[in-house]
């Protein structure tokens, strides 16, 4: 990716044209139906987004039967919940303890957990994290400022097939006794993809 | 020709770092929003697969040096023209020149929300026994292959042990070559970092991925 201005401004007036112009000759000729593209933008936009994934977390959190069955069945416990289907048709739930992080990737592409987290980040489809992350783990966490203690082992789970992975962060201490809604909001995107860590209750 | 595919990423050098971003931030330009639109209400009218969109976009020639939606609106082109539902002077005018083709469903704005919440489910019901069993230790194919594939170069050849038999799922190979979904049975596989990247591996790290059968044997 050119870092070059007069390129990228270029660029961005090129794909707006090319974009536009496509949009009109599919629904001139009847393939799409372009309200249906404003209904896709606003649900990525202000429906299906991490919240959904913090929700899952916190329940997870507070209620160590939901637990149990999100690392048994984390597709219907998810369901449960009101989040299902495209790109997350098929969920598997790791948890992360003292002794293991977990961190996911795409290598091949950017397949993720959509309907738990929305779409994916710039960075998580970069070649600098597809790239490095099963290689560079603990390198890639330095790049967000985190640093896991030394003993703790890295899984990378590469998201190779039509499986999603979502990460289950550690409970942070000092919430004992927080609400679900409380919990939820310490739970960061990236502590679900794993290359962050949930966010500390406040003193 | 050989399929080549500019996607395979993981474990080549890479110096730049990776840079964080806001949760809010979803979009970088204004086309980007519309380009993840057309492209998902294209994909719903059945005229291709999610396999046969990955090839599309991992063998575009400028891959590297595209941004990502950019990479879409390439395969998006790619797919429509192979199929004849948009031709190259109908791109360029931005208006429809040849009557359409027909399509197997369009998908209406009061659909979308049903749409998502089912999604594709690539799972399919066992018809034939595992091969493999949790705890078994494999070794990935070695060789590599002159179609789409989802095997990473990094994990071809290595050892390594079943973590999760994740089911009989469509099998992205043959799907993306458009030869129908011949389901087979996935597999969580484990490697170590040893296996992968030799002595200089960073300590502790495994890496699991998800491999159909038939990239996979007995490790002797």
């Amino acid at each position: 990716m050119s870092h070059d201005h007069d390129h990228e401004h270029s660029e961005l007036d090129e794909m707006t044209l090319r974009v536009r112009a496509l949009e009109t000759v599919l629904a001139q000729k009847g393939y799409i139906d372009p309200a249906a593209l404003d209904v896709l933008i606003d649900t990525y936009q202000t429906k299906i987004g991490p919240r959904n994934g913090a929700r899952v977390v916190a329940r997870a959190w507070a209620d160590a039967a939901f637990r149990d069955w999100l690392l048994r069945d984390a597709t219907a416990a998810i369901a449960s919940l009101g989040y299902s289907g495209r790109q997350g048709e098929h969920m598997v739930v790791l948890a992360n303890t003292p002794q293991r992080h977990h961190m996911v990737v795409c290598t091949l592409c950017s397949c993720y957990p959509w309907p738990v987290l929305g779409l994916p980040p710039t960075w998580y489809k970069s070649a600098p994290y597809r790239s490095r992350a099963v290689k560079d783990p603990r390198g890639v966490l330095a790049d967000f400022g985190v640093t896991l203690p030394e003993g703790t082992e890295i899984r990378v789970a590469d998201s190779t097939a039509e499986v999603r992975y979502l990460v289950l962060p550690m409970r942070p201490a000092g919430t004992e006794g927080f609400t679900e809604d409380q919990l939820a909001t310490l739970v960061t995107r990236d502590s679900m993809i794993g290359t962050g860590l949930p966010l500390e209750p406040a003193r | 020709m050989s399929y080549q595919s500019h996607a395979d990423l993981g474990g080549r050098p890479n110096a730049e770092p990776v840079r964080p971003e806001p949760e809010t931030e979803l979009f970088h330009a204004e086309w980007e929003p519309r380009a993840l639109a057309v492209t998902l209400a294209m994909g719903a009218t059945g005229s291709w697969n999610i396999d046969m969109s990955r090839a599309a976009r991992e063998t575009l020639p400028d891959y590297a040096q595209s941004s990502y939606y950019r990479i879409w609106i390439g395969a998006l082109e790619r797919l429509l023209a192979e199929r004849g539902l948009v031709a190259a002077d109908e791109l360029a005018a931005g208006r429809a020149l040849h009557p359409p083709k027909p399509v197997a469903r369009v998908l209406r704005a009061d659909a979308v929300p049903a749409a998502l919440a089912k999604g594709s489910p690539t799972e399919r019901p066992a018809t034939t026994p595992a091969r493999f069993r949790v705890g078994d230790e494999v070794r990935t194919r070695a060789q590599r292959v002159n179609h789409h594939t989802r095997l990473p170069g990094f994990a071809q050849g290595k050892r390594g042990v079943i973590e999760i038999v994740q089911g009989l799922h469509v099998f992205a190979d043959a799907h993306a070559q458009g030869l129908g979904e011949q389901p087979q049975w996935l597999y969580r596989v484990a490697f170590s970092g040893t296996e992968l990247w030799g002595n200089d591996a960073a300590p502790g790290l495994s890496v699991a991925l998800d491999a159909w059968e038939s990239y996979l044997e007995p490790a002797a």
